[in-house]
């Protein structure tokens, strides 16, 4: 069973005034003398799903806690709903952040903390009465399919359930935007398939706007060809339809989902996913192996 | 020589990094030190991890500070009583042990100890939150780090460390007296009432001021290291030795200072 998360609050929107949920414009950081993003620009639309590709070190964690003002580019312009991140004081930034989940590659659960807890911490922060607290941890947790750990510390949990948690802890205030950081990586095949079937439902049944860095092609060309539907409570696979336009907004069905290669810190290829299937880069063609 | 200019260079240049790097890391720590503070009155307060962590400082750091404070009191006892045996004075020992221990060994070592407890108890934590994205984490969901997790700890160890002294001195007295009573066949009334009659305000003020200031070094450079840590858990480890050194060595060194304008006060 797939039980849904009910509206408990009213999501708070993602649009800015040109309809994009996040533009970055020219983004641009170093380390010590190493320049590791030179200038990436891309936007992602209200309720679209980029994914962020290339190669370890190439910048992707970078540029999601980028957006997430965790990190402040050293130029470039960061817009997410609207709002300039950049130019925001770092407790501005505290308030900023409330209206986005974050999925960390390791999870980064609190440790001391147990799953129940580590769920309700952004609900206890946001100092909501106990009762809505627990009733929408337990909510969460079934969401994710974990409400049989809600007591075990997070030394206790698997990969994959460390993961689902952390879906669970990002997703628990139904932010408008998700982040994710490899949210598969190190996992074995079948609970990759878990961690992307609830990536779907999120993008599917809430339309939230995700960014997504991965190293796997494999997961952008399943969030790009399947779908989840509330009705069956299943995932299925799109018809390979190229006549019809992607994207919800529009009144299409086929939800929107674009891939963003990046290489020696810059935006080596964005496109669709038929782009990438039918490429002939080398590239590219690396990802596809 | 082209050679020696290299190496002249370098060498010079891994000074001027050297520099920049000790100006960088008093300033983050000085701007890391002041937050804590200021956070104490901003919201929201973070008053039941202030309470835990006064548990686990100011609880957890009694035993040991109890066990070291009896045995400094008996062996001041023990040192001073063979000198002032010389001049038949050993009734003396209670004020010495009361004024040393008040004034200066009882802050001083309890601040040490705590500093190698918590000090690197501190650094370790902070540093593990830190390398595993703890830290990250709680700053994605729109918590300030230094306000969860440094102004508690600062807090509880900065209310803590007078206490623990006070303690301290108490368990120092009471060592010093059995020796001097089982040893010495001193009047117990005689050791006490020299003992208490030796120590002026000025002391007590002078032996809780210091903790208090001590607290606040040793808190601060324990939560300094910890949010400092770079390269993994071998950062860790590293943050926590650095950070016993440094919050042992500031305590040393701010309490000479301490101690040169507390006596200007009360002379």
């Amino acid at each position: 069973m797939h039980p849904d998360l009910s509206p408990a609050t009213p999501r708070m929107s993602a649009d800015s005034p040109d309809g994009s949920a996040i533009v970055l414009e020219d983004v641009r950081i170093g380390f010590e003398e190493r320049d590791v993003l030179r200038g990436v620009s891309f936007s992602v639309a209200r309720n679209e799903t980029l994914a962020l590709l290339g190669e370890t070190a190439s910048g992707k964690t970078l540029l999601l806690k980028i957006v997430a003002g965790l990190l402040r580019p050293d130029a470039g312009s960061v817009r997410v709903m609207g709002r300039e991140v950049t130019s925001m004081t770092e407790h501005e930034l505290l308030d900023f952040r409330r209206q986005m989940g974050f999925v960390f590659q390791e999870g980064a659960l609190f440790d001391s903390l147990t799953v129940a807890e580590n769920v309700a911490y952004r609900l206890r922060e946001e100092r909501l009465e106990e009762q809505e607290v627990q009733a929408r941890v337990a909510e969460t947790l079934r969401f994710v399919e974990m409400e049989d750990a809600a007591e075990k510390m997070p030394g206790e949990l698997s990969g994959g359930m460390r993961r689902r948690v952390s879906i669970a802890r990002a997703l628990v205030t139904r932010p408008p935007i998700v982040l994710y950081d490899s949210p598969t990586a190190g996992l074995d095949p079948v609970t990759s398939q878990t961690i992307l079937c609830l990536i779907l439902r999120l993008r599917d049944v809430y339309g939230v706007t995700a960014l997504l860095a991965t190293q796997r092609m494999q997961d952008a060309f399943a969030l790009a060809n399947f779908r989840f539907t509330a009705e069956s409570n299943t995932v299925v696979r799109m018809p390979p339809d190229r006549a019809t336009p992607p994207g919800r907004a529009n009144g299409a069905e086929r939800p929107l989902t674009r891939f963003l290669f990046l290489r020696d810190g810059r935006t080596y290829f964005e496109g669709g996913p038929e782009d990438v299937a039918g490429t002939k880069d080398g590239y590219l063609q690396r990802f596809l192996v | 020589m082209p050679a020696d200019r290299t190496l002249e260079l370098s060498s010079r240049d891994r000074l001027n990094q050297r520099v920049k790097q000790i100006v960088l890391s008093v300033q983050e720590y000085t701007n890391l030190a002041l937050e804590s503070v200021v956070d104490v009155a901003r919201t929201p307060f973070y008053l039941d991890d202030a309470l835990y962590q006064m548990d686990i400082i100011g609880i957890g750091s009694l035993p040991i500070v109890m066990l070291t404070g009896f045995f400094i009191g008996a062996v001041m006892v023990l040192q001073t009583s063979a000198q002032f045996s010389r001049f038949g004075e050993t009734a003396l020992v209670g004020d010495v042990v009361a004024i040393s221990i008040v004034r200066e060994l009882g802050p001083s070592i309890t601040s040490l100890l705590v500093a190698g407890r918590n000090s690197s108890g501190i650094a370790s934590e902070l540093g593990s939150m830190l390398v595993t994205e703890q830290v990250d984490a709680m700053r994605a969901m729109g918590t300030d780090p230094v306000k969860k997790l440094v102004t508690p700890r600062v807090l509880a160890t900065t209310l803590m460390l007078p206490l623990l002294t006070a303690i301290s001195d108490f368990i120092g007295l009471v060592g010093g007296y059995l020796i001097s009573h089982f040893q010495l066949r001193l009047d117990p009334v005689q050791y006490w009432t020299r003992a208490i009659h030796a120590l002026e305000f000025g002391d007590l003020v002078q032996g809780l001021v210091k903790p208090l200031i001590f607290g606040f070094i040793l808190s601060s450079v324990g939560c300094y290291y910890g949010l400092s840590v770079r390269g993994g858990t071998q950062g860790v480890g590293r943050a926590t030795t650095q950070a016993v050194v440094t919050a042992s060595v500031l305590i040393l060194v701010s309490n000479f200072f301490l101690t040169r304008f507390l006596l200007f006060i009360f002379p």
